[in-house]
């Protein structure tokens, strides 16, 4: 045998220190990867056309189904609906960041990312700004859809710009509880199917698409802690008029208290497995 | 440092002794519960040289990889690559490395052009660089043709290409390939040999690990073996060849109809000779002392020989000698399986 015995490496045989990427570098590379992610969801019509038309046939479906049932008319239900869609829109974009990861790592890229001298962190960003891209263009597909479906907005468009802004804070709370679900899962598809576990509930024991009153005491217990009901009316108030204060700030201190709790957990997950 | 966009000034390490070490590995050891993955390590790669890490399934190669590639923390010991400590240092690290891994990683969705433009934008080549890199490069790998399709569209091959490619874009100093040519056919597997050695002689180190003895004994001037995370052999390939002593020899009669009388002759010298199946036969492990006896022995029978050929024993036979045991590792690449030859 050629090997002697090997002596322990000296103490650094290496100049000390690291070298991060430098923030300009970082910008370049979340703008590339970014493009990578969008360029994913051109390739995977599927998934655009879910992002797009689930809100739409969701608003087809319950304006003509229920509308005349719980509101008296499909004009009355659409203005009574659609703000709380929103909040709906903000959470299927967090699920899909989840999904997302769990690919990235299931199939190896995320190795293959680890392996080049990339922030960990920019990987995210990307994922983050191309859902959040996707689900721009399905508020504006909606909002539209709406319009022409007899939707007016009453209040004015800061008020619009608020209900986004909104919705945004809870898909912003709700992306890391997804993302601990995307590196927990075997699998994308499981994370799908845990997802959904997590999502419908919130959705349907909402003040969404039906009015609260007349359900028994135990949903409203649990409607009336649902951050989507607090989305819904405060989202509602918004655009139809109304209270708007204590939904707000109920939707809102429901985003803080997830981004708390599950923040420092997902990163913490993150950069132990990258 | 301030590092402005584009390539990071690379400080140059300072070296120690093993200044000509691309790798070194020292006493590296990585738990999984009971798993010993690697059990205290050492290895050295020289600069501008391919080692090859040989071992069965489970031995401990991809989680030397993985570690040396900066995925995994060792528990134990020290590893330095490119002159960049694994733990200390891996974003230095990261920009002197290429990786392909046991499984491809490439994006499913994407073509196979555009994975590779997104890695030289990550690795700060600017639009054009990148685009001529990608396109170089898929030239290189047969995969033009290819170029604008979904990779999920792709044959095993070609993913297998596509993920060297994308390893090789920051043209890395040391490039670290995990059973690179497994599961590929002939064809294709020669036209990856081929891209690893014109890696060599751009320069780039290789550290190579592989279950074939004839992908190590093409591609690695050196060789470590790896059995359940400890190294059990570690030399030059001719000399690890030698240590198992003896070479194998084969012989073919001038006259065929005289194959059976030659085996007699060689037996009753206490030599045991097997027919070859190729109408020879062979004697394997003899020393210079048995070889001239052998020939001299055929001589004085009468017996003619047409052809006489000596080699070394396979890297299987020194495998086999090492462990004593049998190997779970194939004799050789197999032959092909396409759709065609199963139906
Ligand atoms: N992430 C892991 N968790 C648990 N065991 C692992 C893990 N990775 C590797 N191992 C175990 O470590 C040993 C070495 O594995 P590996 O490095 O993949 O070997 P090789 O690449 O030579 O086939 C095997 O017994 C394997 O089961
Ligand atoms: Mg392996």
């Amino acid at each position: 045998m050629t090997t002697l015995a090997a002596p322990a490496l000296a103490a650094p045989a290496v100049p000390a220190g690291d070298n991060r990427t430098s923030l300009r570098a970082s910008l370049h590379h979340i703008g590339a990867l970014t493009r990578r992610n969008l360029m994913r969801m051109k390739a995977d019509p599927e998934s655009l056309l879910d992002a797009l038309f689930m809100p739409i046939l969701f608003t087809v479906l319950f304006v003509y189904v229920f509308g005349g049932a719980v509101a008296g008319n499909s004009h009355n239900y659409i203005q009574y609906m659609i703000p709380g869609m929103f909040g709906q829109i903000g959470l299927s974009l967090a699920m899909a960041v989840g999904t997302g990861l769990n690919t990235d790592f299931t199939t190896g890229v995320m190795d293959r990312f680890r392996t080049m001298p990339i922030a960990r962190s920019s990987v995210l960003i990307a994922k983050l700004l191309a859902e959040s891209c996707r689900s721009a263009v399905s508020l504006v597909v909606l909002v539209l859809f709406a319009m022409c479906l007899g939707l007016r907005i009453h209040t004015s468009p800061v008020n619009v710009l608020a209900t986004l802004g909104l919705a945004l804070a809870f898909g912003t709370g709700m992306v890391w509880v997804s993302m601990l679900l995307g590196m927990a899962m075997p699998n994308p598809q499981a994370v799908q199917g845990v997802g959904m576990l997590i999502i419908v509930p919130l959705q349907f024991g909402s003040s969404t698409f039906a009015p609260v009153h007349s359900m028994p005491g135990w949903l409203q217990a649990f409607t009336s802690v649902n951050p989507l009901s607090a989305l819904a009316d405060a989202s509602r108030a918004l655009i139809n008029g109304g209270p708007v204060l204590h939904p707000a700030l109920l939707a809102l201190a429901w985003s803080v208290g997830l981004t708390v709790v599950f923040a420092p957990l997902a990163v913490a997950r993150f950069r132990k497995r990258t | 440092m301030t590092a402005g966009f584009g390539i990071v000034p690379r400080m140059e390490p300072t070296t120690d002794s093993n200044n000509a070490a691309a790798v070194q590995v020292r006493g590296l050891a990585k738990y999984y519960g009971e798993t010993r993955a690697l059990d205290g390590v050492d290895l050295d790669v020289a600069e501008g040289t391919v080692m090859g890490v040989l071992g069965p399934n489970g031995a401990g190669k991809t989680t030397l990889v993985r570690i040396l590639s900066t995925l995994v923390r060792p528990d134990a010991g020290r590893a330095v690559v490119a002159g960049w400590d694994v733990e200390r240092q891996p974003y230095r690290l990261r920009h002197e490395i290429g990786l392909t891994g046991q499984y491809a990683s490439v994006d499913e969705l994407l073509s196979g052009y555009e994975n590779l433009y997104l890695i030289g934008r990550l690795l700060d080549l600017n639009a054009r660089g990148a685009r001529r890199r990608a396109e170089e490069l898929l030239e290189r790998f047969s995969l033009t043709d290819a170029a604008g399709r979904p990779t999920r569209t792709y044959s095993g091959g070609m993913r297998r290409r596509l993920d060297l490619a994308a390893s090789m874009i920051g043209r890395p100093r040391v490039l670290f390939l995990d059973e690179p040519t497994t599961g590929l056919d002939p064809r294709t597997r020669n036209e990856v040999w081929a891209e690893v050695r014109a890696m060599v002689d751009e320069g780039s180190t290789v550290l190579l690990t592989t279950q074939y003895m004839e992908e190590a004994e093409q591609l690695a001037s050196d060789l470590t073996v790896f059995d359940h995370g400890k190294v059990i052999a570690a030399g030059g390939v001719e000399t690890l060849k030698r240590q198992v002593g003896g070479q194998s020899l084969t012989i073919r009669p001038a006259q065929g109809a005289q194959l059976d009388a030659m085996i007699r002759c060689l037996a009753e010298r206490g030599l045991a000779a097997v027919p070859d199946g190729a109408g020879g036969l062979t004697v394997p492990a003899v020393d210079e002392a048995q070889l001239t006896a052998v020939v001299a022995a055929l001589g004085t029978s009468g017996l003619g020989i047409a052809a006489l050929e000596t080699r070394l024993p396979s890297l299987d036979e020194v495998f086999l000698a090492i462990t004593g045991e049998q190997s779970t590792v194939p004799a050789a690449v197999p032959a092909p399986t396409s759709l065609e030859s199963v139906a």
